[in-house]
């Protein structure tokens, strides 16, 4: 990063650190995606751990509005693991839509059980220790041509060659989906994230449902190819088999295979990124796993919970309910911020450190806990895994030469540009 | 104290002794046993404690409860001797009890 940068970066968290000490409480947002560009909204969750952990907090943004700001680690898991009470059917994320809008859509992981249940038990298979055995050897053979591929003595965007590539070379692994046209399903993702009331150069939702809806068509010609064959062991095959999911209607199919394309997709490639980063800015902790390759065992899970690469997940109040004090009401929305948990010292001993070889490196909140927690979640770090080791395997150094650009989106905590140079 | 066996996927067998009101999560994780990560600390909330109870012992165990059955619905390799080891406490009618781990936590 040149010294330019640097002072920018120095000057902009300096600001932040200031505006969040001094803000009446009420203020607070961290819901506010700036906070997310600068990366600067630990400021803010600092405090509220600090001074209200369970914070009501509001937005500007439509849709949003007012919600409930959970950033105490032991509340997050409360508020987790109580599905009785803390309902997902109103969606994962703050946005509300007016009834009937086909922007909201439905996927087992916004269901409550049973049909959660039933539908996550349909593509659950597909992770299982038996595949994830087979896929071993392919992910690290994928994983070995295309860190050979990258350029030398010159600078490139990580994101695009690196984390893109990976996990979207493994979604169309999982959803057994035409290689030739992999970058669609990034496209796809990019696509369902994107929110024109939090980030103004996201594309209208007309745009964006008009792609969704093309990805639907894309997605229904494998579906009834695979209907008609025998059952196999894709995502596709599966949902189009599983006595739960093969009666889906359209908006049904489009939603699950919106979370399994998102879930599959942005979440892994943003820890790709962070984690080169984490590296570069802790060179001492580079050191150590330079000296020590085994580190890696515990270096992922410490990636997963530094990156967190879904900063919240949203739950609402079935019932008149307390939580830490405050008196939550039926119908409240509450954001259950794992970046904040993430960084919670009452849970995690130095959480503001990124430690290599950290005495309980997996007992982060990344993967959410509780009847929702990650189903891909040993995929994740099996794709991590085989990652450093063939870096490790084959650079010296990898140099970040500048600063990165970060998403515009207080849900999806990630990068749309790392530049990187490898010398040789 | 109690004594308890975790037999790991491989067959390795790891014995530990660990006093009376220990869960066997704990006895696990304490005592570094591998095929047990434990992951969100011992509230049923994540279950990377999943364990095969030994037929013998199944009915000193006990059954599993409603929270437990919720997260045991999404493992792989479920059978009717499952358990997660953070909702067994170990009592002295358990000392010597046996278990294993499944492939999932090798």
């Amino acid at each position: 990063m040149n010294s330019m940068d640097s002072v920018e970066v120095a000057a902009i968290r300096t600001a932040a650190q200031l505006r969040a000490a001094r803000l009446p409480l009420e203020e607070l947002n961290p819901a506010d995606p700036q906070g997310f560009v600068d990366d600067t909204v630990g400021y803010v969750f600092e405090r509220l751990r600090r001074e209200d952990p369970v914070h009501r907090s509001h937005s500007p943004i439509p849709g949003i509005d007012t919600y409930w700001s959970v950033t105490r680690y032991r509340d997050i898991m409360q508020v987790d693991t109580s599905h009785g009470i803390y309902s997902s059917e109103g969606g994962i994320t703050l946005m509300d839509f007016p009834p009937g809008d086909e922007q909201k859509l439905p996927m087992f992981i916004a269901m409550d059980p049973p049909k959660h249940d039933e539908q996550r038990k349909a593509v659950g298979p597909i992770v299982a220790t038996a595949n994830l055995n087979n896929w071993q050897d392919l992910i690290r053979e994928r994983t070995g041509k295309v860190l050979d591929s990258l350029p030398r003595d010159e600078t490139f965007n990580w994101v695009e060659k690196v984390s893109i590539e990976l996990t979207t070379y493994m979604l169309a692994t999982l959803f057994d989906f035409p290689l030739e046209d992999r970058r669609l399903l990034t496209h796809w993702s990019d696509m369902a994230t994107s929110n024109k009331l939090t980030n103004p150069d996201a594309p209208d939702p007309e745009v964006r449902m008009a792609e969704l809806h093309k990805m639907l068509q894309y997605f229904t010609r494998l579906w009834n190819e695979r209907i008609n064959a025998p059952p196999r062991s894709d995502l596709v095959s599966m949902l189009a088999h599983g006595p739960a999911t093969r009666n889906m209607g359209p908006a049904e199919y489009m939603g699950n295979l919106v979370l399994l394309i998102v879930g599959g997709n942005d979440t892994t490639r943003n820890s790709m990124t962070g984690g080169l980063l984490a590296l570069h800015e802790n060179p001492e902790e580079m050191a150590k796993l330079r000296a020590n390759p085994a580190l890696v065992e515990s270096l992922v899970p410490e990636i997963i919970r530094w990156q967190t690469p879904l900063a919240y997940m949203r739950r609402s109040a079935l019932v008149d309910t307390e939580l830490g004090g405050k008196q939550i009401r039926k119908g409240d929305k509450l954001a259950m911020w794992y970046l904040s948990g993430n960084r919670d010292e009452s849970a995690i001993p130095e959480p503001n450190r990124f430690i290599v070889d950290r005495e309980r490196p997996r007992q982060h909140l990344s993967f959410g806990f509780g009847i929702h927690r990650c189903v891909g979640n040993r995929l994740a770090e099996l794709q991590l895994k085989i990652l450093w080791e063939e870096i490790l395997r084959r650079f010296e150094v990898i140099e970040v030469v500048g600063k990165p650009t970060r998403i515009r989106s207080a849900f999806v905590r990630g990068f749309s540009h790392l530049p990187v140079r490898i010398p040789g | 104290m109690v004594e308890v066996t975790f037999i790991s996927f491989s067959g390795k067998a790891s014995t530990v002794d660990v006093p009376v009101g220990t869960t066997l999560m704990r006895a696990a994780t304490d005592n570094r046993v591998p095929g047990i990560d434990g992951d969100c600390g011992g509230n049923c909330a994540c279950a990377t404690c999943h364990v095969y109870i030994d037929p013998k012992w199944t009915a000193r165990v006990g059954a599993r409860n409603e929270t437990e059955e919720g997260m045991l619905n999404a493992v792989d390799e479920l059978r009717s001797n499952s358990r997660l080891a953070c909702q067994i406490t170990l009592t002295e009618a358990l000392d010597g009890l046996v278990v294993s781990t499944p492939e999932a936590q090798h």
